[in-house]
Parts: structure tokens; sequence; C-alpha cells
């Protein structure tokens, strides 16, 4: 009877039932779709993250560059008296190399990771030294021809032509014993071997698989850094795809890397594992605490310094999304509580009816909440179903999400010729943030999971019964007396 | 089977401040009777079949029936009595439009039978019994707005006979219906009180059907008088 009545009930006024229905759909999709999208960015994020950072990583320790200073990229190649190989037709071919920290980071007494490691609540925790590798070969003119007419650099015709190349790859120096944290939990080694502990002075290396591509590099290859000859022992590859360049072109032991850059003892970058994931925030604090001169972030300020058009995503959906999907979930249940109480208004002498022949409070109040939540979870399973639907569509269609690791970095001048600015010189205006590094390309891909359905259930629930309550409250107050005499 | 005693009603409005529905009104209806109380509009008819029905309380005095005193039971007694001993008929026969006639008395089954030892089965065998007692066993299942005005009030009665009560109220039961339909309820309200012993309570403005009731009664302004 219960079942009968109710399917009657909302059968017999369809366009009501409809747009309460509809209006519940609406909303229910935008929730399905917004916390689809939301998990889809969440997921890109930490995929970001993760192959900047490296998987497991909790907190990031470095030292903040002072302002002002220009960096170590910014300085200059020395050439002393002598310096360079004078050729036949009085040409000078100059050759230098050298390995310095990275634009934007400043290296600290590795002493400092031991500090760390001793922190309450630390479960491991690893240091890498970040250093970038420049060269310049070039051919000069005879300097009386020069004189002449001719120009550094210019390529110009009188006293002979000139040239010069500047190359520059990245180098990270790293404990192989440490590989549970940092750059080596993003990549995999597909050719070859890996840096181990028995190799931690060996002078040898492994590639990033992108650059070695680029630079014809492969395994028994040798490349120079700072002007010393390591063996490729490895091609590494991102654990974010294939054609996705891991987080630096050549990775050497840390022990060799101190040395080969002149930072004996010396370390960029700490990565820290806490023993839980709810200690992060109070372990953060305490290295604080214990080295009040190093810049510490965690996971969270990490993902803020994420730019791009995923941290667009991201604002997008946890802020217009969230906002839009409250502000229609309001619309939707304050019209199907709207047209429950009316729809109780209307039935004024039926519920009196009912009262009068000896149905229970219960009873009429059940049946009234009855209808709200069967119309509501109608407009849940459609919503669901819509939202799926265009989950599925956002899949389909691709989209591709950009991210890029934002540095605070210090404008410094000048490039490998220093002063002015030559050829490499990228430098930022004091104290402006610049971003550094690649950008990683996300195909963004909303989960589809039976939890999305669950709660745009659960969302519809909650709707009905708001409604059914509302409108069963105002059944259960209906006197039969003054029901009955309304329509007297 | 009815005892009233001093009963009065209140009713506090305001436009006309507070009205007297009922001045001290002192009735006795024995088991079995057939009783017409006439009236003009707004005399009280209505007022004093709701306290009779348990459907509101007096302001004051005693409403004895079923050895027990309405005035001072609670919702839940009163709904308990209303859903197994008292049936209602209305003037505007008051069917819920979207169930069938066979659904619709049905409905009065429901909360007579709490304790669910009714199978759905049976609730429609006796639903479709009592409406072949009225007359529309070959209407069962067309719902009021394919009914007539006669047929609609018919379908009410079964609805109020179909748990067996032992008091059947009807207020106005032929108001809407015209003559020839009019004698026809008045006879199948009249058969039901003779076949089934049933103590019927009519209210109604229509002299000519409260003529053929053995006792009636008059209420004007609150107050209660016997014709005869």
């Amino acid at each position: 009877m219960f079942t009968t009545y109710l399917r009657r009930e909302l059968g017999g006024r369809r366009r009501q039932t409809a747009i309460v229905a509809i209006g519940m759909a609406v909303a229910i999709a935008l929730v399905v779709v917004v916390n689809a999208f939301a998990a889809g960015v969440r997921n890109a994020q930490s995929d970001v993250l993760e192959s900047v950072y490296g998987i497991g990583t909790d907190i990031t320790v470095t030292q903040a560059p002072e302002a002002g200073s220009g960096g170590p990229g910014g300085g200059r190649f020395d050439f002393g008296n002598g310096a360079g190989r004078s050729t036949g037709d009085g040409t000078t071919r100059l050759s230098r190399e050298r390995l310095t920290t990275t634009r934007g980071s400043t290296t600290f007494s590795a002493s400092k990771l031991t500090t760390i490691t001793g922190v309450d609540g630390v479960s491991a925790a690893g240091g890498t030294l970040s250093l970038e590798n420049s060269s310049f070969t070039g051919e000069i003119p005879d300097v009386s021809q020069m004189r002449q007419g001719g120009s550094p650099g210019s390529g110009g015709t009188a006293g002979g032509p000139s040239s010069f190349s500047v190359d520059r790859f990245t180098v990270t120096g790293l404990d192989p014993s440490s590989d549970a944290l940092g750059p080596l939990t993003t990549m995999t080694v597909t050719k070859g071997k890996g840096l181990s502990t028995a190799a931690a002075k060996a002078k040898v290396a492994v590639v990033d698989s992108v650059y070695a591509s680029e630079n014809d590099l492969d395994v028994g290859d040798t490349v120079s850094v700072a002007g010393t000859k390591l063996t490729v022992i490895g091609i590494a590859t991102s654990t974010s795809g294939t054609g996705v360049a891991t987080d630096s072109d050549v990775y050497i032991p840390l022990r060799l890397a101190q040395s080969l850059s002149g930072e004996t003892g010396k370390i960029s970058t700490v990565y820290v594992k806490a023993t839980s994931a709810g200690r992060v925030g109070s372990v953060a604090d305490a290295i604080t605490t214990a080295l009040p001169a190093l810049s510490v972030e965690t996971q969270e300020d990490l993902a803020s310094s994420v730019t791009g058009s995923l941290s667009s995503a991201s604002d997008l959906a946890s802020s217009l999304g969230k906002w839009l999907s409250i502000a229609v979930l309001a619309a939707a249940f304050g019209l199907a509580v709207l047209f429950t109480v009316s729809g109780v208004n209307r039935r004024t002498r039926e519920l009196g009816t009912l009262k009068a022949i000896g149905w229970s409070r219960g009873r009429v109040v059940g049946q009234v909440a009855g209808e709200s939540l069967v119309q509501a979870l109608i407009g849940g399973a459609l919503g669901a179903i819509i939202g799926l639907v265009a989950i599925l569509g956002i899949n389909l269609a691709g989209i591709s999400l950009s991210a890029a690791k934002a540095v605070t970095g210090f404008g410094g001048s000048g490039g490998p010729f220093g002063g002015d600015g030559g050829p490499g010189g990228d430098a930022a205006p004091n104290g402006a943030a610049r971003t550094t590094g690649s950008t990683i390309e996300q195909i963004l891909h909303a989960p589809i999971s039976p939890r999305i359905v669950l709660i745009a259930l659960g969302v519809a629930v909650v709707g009905g019964l708001l409604a059914g309550a509302v409108g069963g409250w105002r059944a259960a107050r209906l006197s039969p007396a003054e029901a009955l005499r309304s329509i007297a | 089977m009815y005892s009233i005693t001093e009963v009065t009603k209140q009713y506090a409005t305001k436009e006309r401040g507070t009205i007297d529905a009922l001045r001290g009104i002192d009735l006795d209806i024995a088991d079995g009777e057939l009783v017409s109380i006439q009236g003009p509009t707004g005399g009280g008819k209505s007022t004093l079949l709701q306290m009779l029905g348990g459907l509101d309380r007096p302001t004051s005095g005693f409403v004895v029936a079923f050895d027990r005193d309405l005035a001072t039971l609670d919702d839940a007694e009163l709904t308990t009595i209303r859903a197994q001993r008292i049936g209602f008929v209305f003037q505007h026969y008051n069917l819920i439009p979207v169930l069938n006639a066979s659904e619709n008395v049905e409905a009065a089954i429901l909360p007579a039978n709490s304790g669910g030892t009714i199978t759905a089965e049976e609730r429609r065998e006796r639903a479709h019994a009592v409406l072949a007692k009225v007359g529309l066993a070959d209407r069962a299942t067309h719902r009021p707005a394919e009914l007539s005005g006669g047929q609609q009030q018919r379908v009410a009665i079964a609805r109020a006979l179909v748990k067996e009560p032992e008091v059947l109220l009807a207020d106005e039961p032929t108001g809407n219906l015209d003559e020839g339909m009019r004698d026809e309820i008045w006879e199948v309200i009249e058969g039901l009180w003779r076949d089934a012993g049933l103590t019927v309570v009519l209210v109604t403005h229509d002299s000519a059907i409260a003529q053929r009731t053995p006792r009636r009664l008059r209420i004007a302004n609150g107050e209660l008088s016997e014709l005869g």
C-alpha cells in the first residue's frame, strides 16, 4: 500500500516530480564531476610532486639564497695568461668547464643532515647536491686582426671568423645508499646499472634517457663533468613515462659531486620522510627549530610551488567547483523542500482525512518523507549517470595540464661571460620568483569510483531526508479537525 | 454508546475574538441508535460531530464513549479509537484522488491492522466485499475522478465500514448530491443501520433526510435541542 500510494502520488504529479528530480540531478552531477575532477587534479599534482621531489618525501630542507646574490650560475669563466691553445693562423682555441651549484640554490654543511636525522619523528633523510655543469669552447681570432674591425662573437669577416659555444646541463650528486627518498625514487634504470654504494667514489655517471638521446650518449660512453671524464654506467628513465625528463640530466655519486664542484662536505637539499603522515607538521616545526637558517617545506608547501595550468585547475576545482556545487546543491535542496511543503499544503484535506480514518502521525509522516526520498533518489541516480557520462567525456577529451616547479630565486646578472649578461644569462629581477626545470605535461584523468556514486546517492538521500523532514513536520502538525474544518 | 456532559468548545479568532461553538451540551446516544443533527451553518453541528469522533477535544466537559472519556485521551489513543471503532463519511467524500476505489477502502484497513495480521490479499478481498455491499463491485479499479458523486460517496461509506466500526459518523453525506443520489445514499446508510446494528449519527441540512431518522436533534448557536 505504501509503495502503491507513493508510486501513484509521484506519478500523479509528474511535472513537480520531474522538476525536483532534474534539479537534484543537476546538483548531484555537478558534485560527481567536481569530485572526480578534483581527484584527477590531486592525482596529477601528486604525480608532479613525485616526479619533482620524489616518492615518499614528506619534507624538503634547503638553504634559501641570500637576496641580491647572483648565484654561482651567474659567475664568469676565468681565462688566465696562457689559457687556450694557439693555432697556426693566430687563432686561440679556448675551452673551460666548471661545475657550480644550481642557480637559485645554496649549499649548506652535510652535518645538518645528521641533525635532521636525529629529529624525533624522522623516519629517513637523504641529502643531494644540485649542480650545473657549464662548458665554454670557442676560437678567438688574432687580437691584432680584431683591432682592425673584428669583434668577439660577431663572426665578422675582417680578421677571420670567431665562434664559441656554451653548453650547460644539470648534475645531481646523490647518496646511493638513500635510494628510498629523493630523485632516485622517481626514475628507473632502464639500461646498464645504477649508482651503488660500492661505486661511491668511482668516476661514473647515470644519465637521464632524454638527455642521453639528445646528446647521443649510451652506456660505456663518457660524459665530461668539470673537465673530468665520467663513464656512463646507466640510463635512467622517469617513472612518469617515456619522453619525460627526470629532475636532472646527469647523476653522480655525492662525494664525487662535492669533490668536482669544490663543495666538499656540502649538500643543497635534504629529503625527509616522517614516521607518519600525522607527524609531518610537527617534524617540520622541529626541524625549523633545530635549524632556523634553513628553509623547511612540507608536501603542502610544495604543492603550492607547482605552477601552470595544473595549478589553475586545482584552484578551479577547490574554489569555484566547490562553491558552485554548494550553491547548486542548496538550490536543489531548497527546491525539494519548497515543493514538498507546497505538496503538504495542497494535500491538507487528504492528509487530514487519513488522520481522521486512523492513520497514525508516524504513518502520515513516513508517507510524505518516503515520497521526498524517492523523488530525491531518482534525481540522485539520474545525476550519477549524467556525472559519470561527463567524467567519461572529460577523460576522452584528454585534457592536458602543464606543471612547472617554481622556486624563489634571486636574480643575478651575467652568464658565462659575467657582467652584462651574455649567453645563458636568464636572470630575473631581484627577489622575483622564476620558473626553473622542465615543464611536466599531465593528461587529466578523472577517476570513476564507486565512492563517487555513493557520494552522489548519499547527497541525494540527505536532500530527500531534509525535504521529507520539513514536509513531514508540517504534516505531523496537521490537526485532523482543523484540516477538515479548513475545507468545510 | 455516548454520554456527553456539559461540553463546551471555544475557538479564539483574530477577527471575532472568542467564539462559543458549543455551550454546555448534554447528550446521550444509545447503542444502535440512528440520530440526525440539524441546524444552521456555524451552529455547531460539525464541531459536535468532531467531539464524537475524537477528532477534537472539548474546552470543558466529558465525552464518554467506549467506556472512556475521549476528552482526556492523548493523540495516539484517539487515533487507535478512530482506526478501530469509528467510521467517518464526509460531505466532499474526501477520497484519495490517486488511489482507485479498492485502494481507498484498503487505506482504512491499514491502521486497524497495525499488528500486520491481515495480508495484502485479504485486505483486497475485504475491500472488494464491502464495495460489493454498497453496489460498486464493478468499480473497484476506478479512480475517484472516474466515478459519479453518488458512487464516490458509496466508496467513502465502504471505507468507513470496512474496519467494521461500532459507530458511523456522517457529516452532510448527501450535501453534494442530487435528489436521486441522495435517496440512494440514504438507503445504503439506513440499510447498514438496520442490518449491522451500527450506531449512526448524521449531520444534515436536509430536512427530508432528517425526517426519516428515528431521533432528530437540532443545534443552533452552540445549544442542542431535541426535535423528536
